[in-house]
């Protein structure tokens, strides 16, 4: 008997009791539609958990320029200038594991606006990208600058929540120019609240420009102002170096119309952003080596650069979502069963009820593999209807949720997938016995029964 | 060659710590072509040596020979196979699949036959039996919208769709009126003498049995004195 054949009889017996097979199926439908839906809200929430753990920094990778250690004496990191904007372009284009990169350059100064002043504890010089490279994509007022205040080191900037405050108290910055250093740059965005970092620090109290503008209108390296040795060491290195801090102090503060020439700038920091977090260890890799490559650094020769990521904030992103997905695999393996069994109880009335049918059909010449395979096939097909009703329903559910609760929900086609084989396989291991049950009736007592 | 023949059989049900004897060594031989009626009293057997015949059970010992074939050796997939394509069975509650088309119904035995049909070739053959039987205008009707004699009808149609040499009814009339259980009757006659199906019909009673081209009394699991108008059962050799 052809396969499709039993298909046809299978649904044919179904459709002969549809009340019974919707309701046998409904353990099913339960089971699935409950997966499907914890699935889509567990996955909503378990990517919102990422994501917002990755707006702390977890995706981020930061590069740092190496030490230089002169007499035995090491300055730490930061204290020669070995990344030049190049490398970041060249990040960007060679590492397919980088999303997006900026240049930092970090400076320590006093902001004035009116009769009053501010001291922020970061004021960082970067490319329009920053944003995006810190997850921070959404200004509360404002634009944020673009290429072409970059290229041309427009004096514009982004101020944090704190700076708003504390400097406008309450008005909108909005097209101030406040000044930095003396510098007046005008304000063209406020960035939208973040809060504290994992150490406690205040990352409101944050001035964002064009790098080139922090670079070249405020007067001298912001590093060597942090770190007097760092200029007495780099100004005691040999000469042939390519990357010397004084370099810096080479370009002074040109006109606001002119285009800047950046090739032998140099630059704090390069801050990276990788594609997802799993791709974190392919991205410092492949940054390691593009960046020795541009340095030219024979094998054996040690980095001139560092590159650091947040290791813990990663561990915690890992750990929450395995987490997440274990518990919902376990509610899920327990409502199935619960189902199957639930499929089992009924088959087994449903072959009871049906002995006469069992005994007619064997008495016009059904072999006891064709009356398995039938009872086999009807309970496949009432758990595959049942896991096809529960996934719709299921998705119903979680799009409900989304409506109303305003929860996060995010479809998984592996859930769907692993429910119909899951519901597949419930219909046969649970199936099986009653329908082998069917076909070991005698046919003489089937048929004589009432 | 006889169709039919039954040699010595003995049929025992354990009971307890013994056995109860239902057929105590029935011979029987049945020629291709007749209208037997197997008569006897409920308990007497009839409904056991019908089972045996049907290839539904098998016998405690003795031999039966089927068209030239030994039965009783046969695994269950070759005995059903048998009564797929060697044997008709009608019942007296009918036994039609409840809300099922008439059509569907006799279409089923199909399903279990090996060589393997389109399934417009199966309508088409179930079509023309439910014709023959005159039941054209009622291939999309459940059995609960037919009437006895009509559902009995669809049955036989049921029980001949594999074209089978030998029909088994089984108190076709049981559940029937007298004027359906005559038009049954008469209909079972149409087939054994235009079409040359071996007939057997069991019954306790004796009018229905009259039908019969030769009646066949059973009494206590043997096979009574001989009294059919058509002459005593000949004990031929087996021909194998």
């Amino acid at each position: 008997m052809k396969i499709h054949r039993t298909l046809f009889t299978a649904l044919r017996a179904l459709r002969r009791n549809p009340m019974r097979a919707l309701l046998t199926t409904l353990g099913i439908v339960i089971g699935v539609a409950a997966v499907i839906a914890m699935m889509e809200i567990g996955r909503g929430s378990s990517e919102s958990i990422r994501s917002s753990i990755s707006s702390m920094g977890a995706n981020n990778i930061m590069i740092r320029p190496g030490t230089v250690t002169a007499s035995g004496v090491s300055f730490g990191s930061g204290s020669i200038k070995t990344l030049v904007p190049a490398d970041c372009e060249a990040i960007l284009r060679e590492c397919p594991a980088v999303r997006c990169v900026t240049p930092l350059i970090q400076a320590r100064a006093q902001l004035v606006y009116g009769s009053r002043n501010w001291v922020p504890s970061s004021i960082y010089g970067a490319s329009e990208t920053f944003l995006d490279v810190r997850d921070w994509t959404e200004l509360s007022e404002g634009e944020p600058f673009t290429e072409h205040d970059v290229r041309t080191a427009n004096r514009v900037c982004l101020l944090g929540q704190t700076i708003a405050r504390e400097l406008f108290q309450g008005e909108s910055p909005l097209g101030k120019e406040i000044r930095v250093k003396n510098v007046p740059f005008r304000v063209i965005g406020v960035l939208s609240p973040k809060g504290a970092n994992m150490f406690g620090m205040d990352q409101d109290d944050i001035l964002v420009a064009p790098w080139t503008s922090i670079k070249y209108r405020l007067s001298g390296s912001s590093m060597s102002m942090v770190n007097q040795s760092a200029t007495t060491a780099s100004s005691s290195r040999s000469p042939g170096d390519l990357y010397s801090a004084s370099s810096a102090s080479l370009y002074p503060a040109a006109s606001s119309n002119s285009t800047l020439s950046v090739r032998f700038a140099n630059i704090d920091q390069i801050y990276a952003s990788a594609v997802s977090s799993a791709a974190i260890p392919d991205a410092i890799s492949q940054i390691a080596s593009v960046l020795r490559e541009r340095h030219r650094l024979q094998p054996g020769q040690p980095d001139d650069f560092q590159i650091g990521n947040m290791t813990e904030m990663l561990k915690v992103l890992t750990s929450t979502t395995a987490l997440m997905t274990n518990l919902l695999l376990c509610v899920a393996f327990i409502s199935l069963v619960v189902g199957g069994v639930g499929i089992m109880n009924i088959m087994l009335v449903s072959v009871t009820e049906r002995t006469r049918e069992i005994g007619l059909r064997m008495a016009v010449g059904a072999r006891a593999r064709d009356i398995l395979r039938q009872f086999l096939i009807e309970s496949v097909v009432l758990c595959l209807a049942g896991g096809a009703i529960g996934i719709l329903l299921g998705h119903g559910g979680s799009l409900l949720v989304k409506q109303v609760l305003k929860w996060p929900v995010a479809t998984s086609p592996g859930a769907i997938l692993a429910a119909v084989a899951v519901s597949a396989t419930v219909g046969v291991v649970f199936g099986f016995y009653p329908a082998w049950k069917a076909s070991r009736m005698d046919p003489i007592e089937a048929l004589r029964y009432e | 060659m006889p169709l039919i023949e039954l040699k010595n059989i003995c049929k025992d049900y354990p009971i307890g710590d013994g056995s109860v004897s239902v057929l105590k060594a029935v011979s029987l031989t049945i020629e291709r072509g007749d209208f037997v009626s197997l008569m006897g009293a409920s308990g007497s057997g009839k409904s056991t040596l019908m089972n045996i015949l049907g290839c539904l059970d098998r016998p405690t010992a003795g031999e039966y020979w089927l068209d030239g074939r030994e039965m009783t050796g046969l695994s269950a997939d070759e005995r059903a196979w048998t009564r797929n394509h060697r044997l008709g069975f009608v019942f007296q509650n009918f036994n039609l699949l409840p809300r099922t088309t008439a059509l569907e119904n006799v279409m089923m035995p199909l399903s279990y036959a090996h060589e393997a049909l389109s399934e417009q070739e199966e309508r088409r053959r179930a079509g023309a039996m439910l014709t023959r039987f005159g039941l054209a205008d009622r291939f999309q009707h459940h059995p609960s919208q037919l009437s006895g004699g009509q559902q009995q009808r669809v049955a036989i149609a049921r029980a001949l769709i594999n074209r089978p040499p030998v029909l088994f009814a089984d108190e076709p009339t049981g559940n029937l009126d007298s004027r359906t259980s005559e038009e049954v009757l008469r209909l079972f006659q149409e087939l054994n003498a235009k079409e040359g199906i071996t007939i057997i019909l069991v019954t306790h009673d004796a009018a229905v049995a009259r039908h019969g081209g030769r009646v066949i009394h059973i009494r206590d699991g043997m096979i009574a004195a001989p009294e059919e108008p058509g002459g005593a059962p000949p004990q031929g050799e087996p021909a194998a």
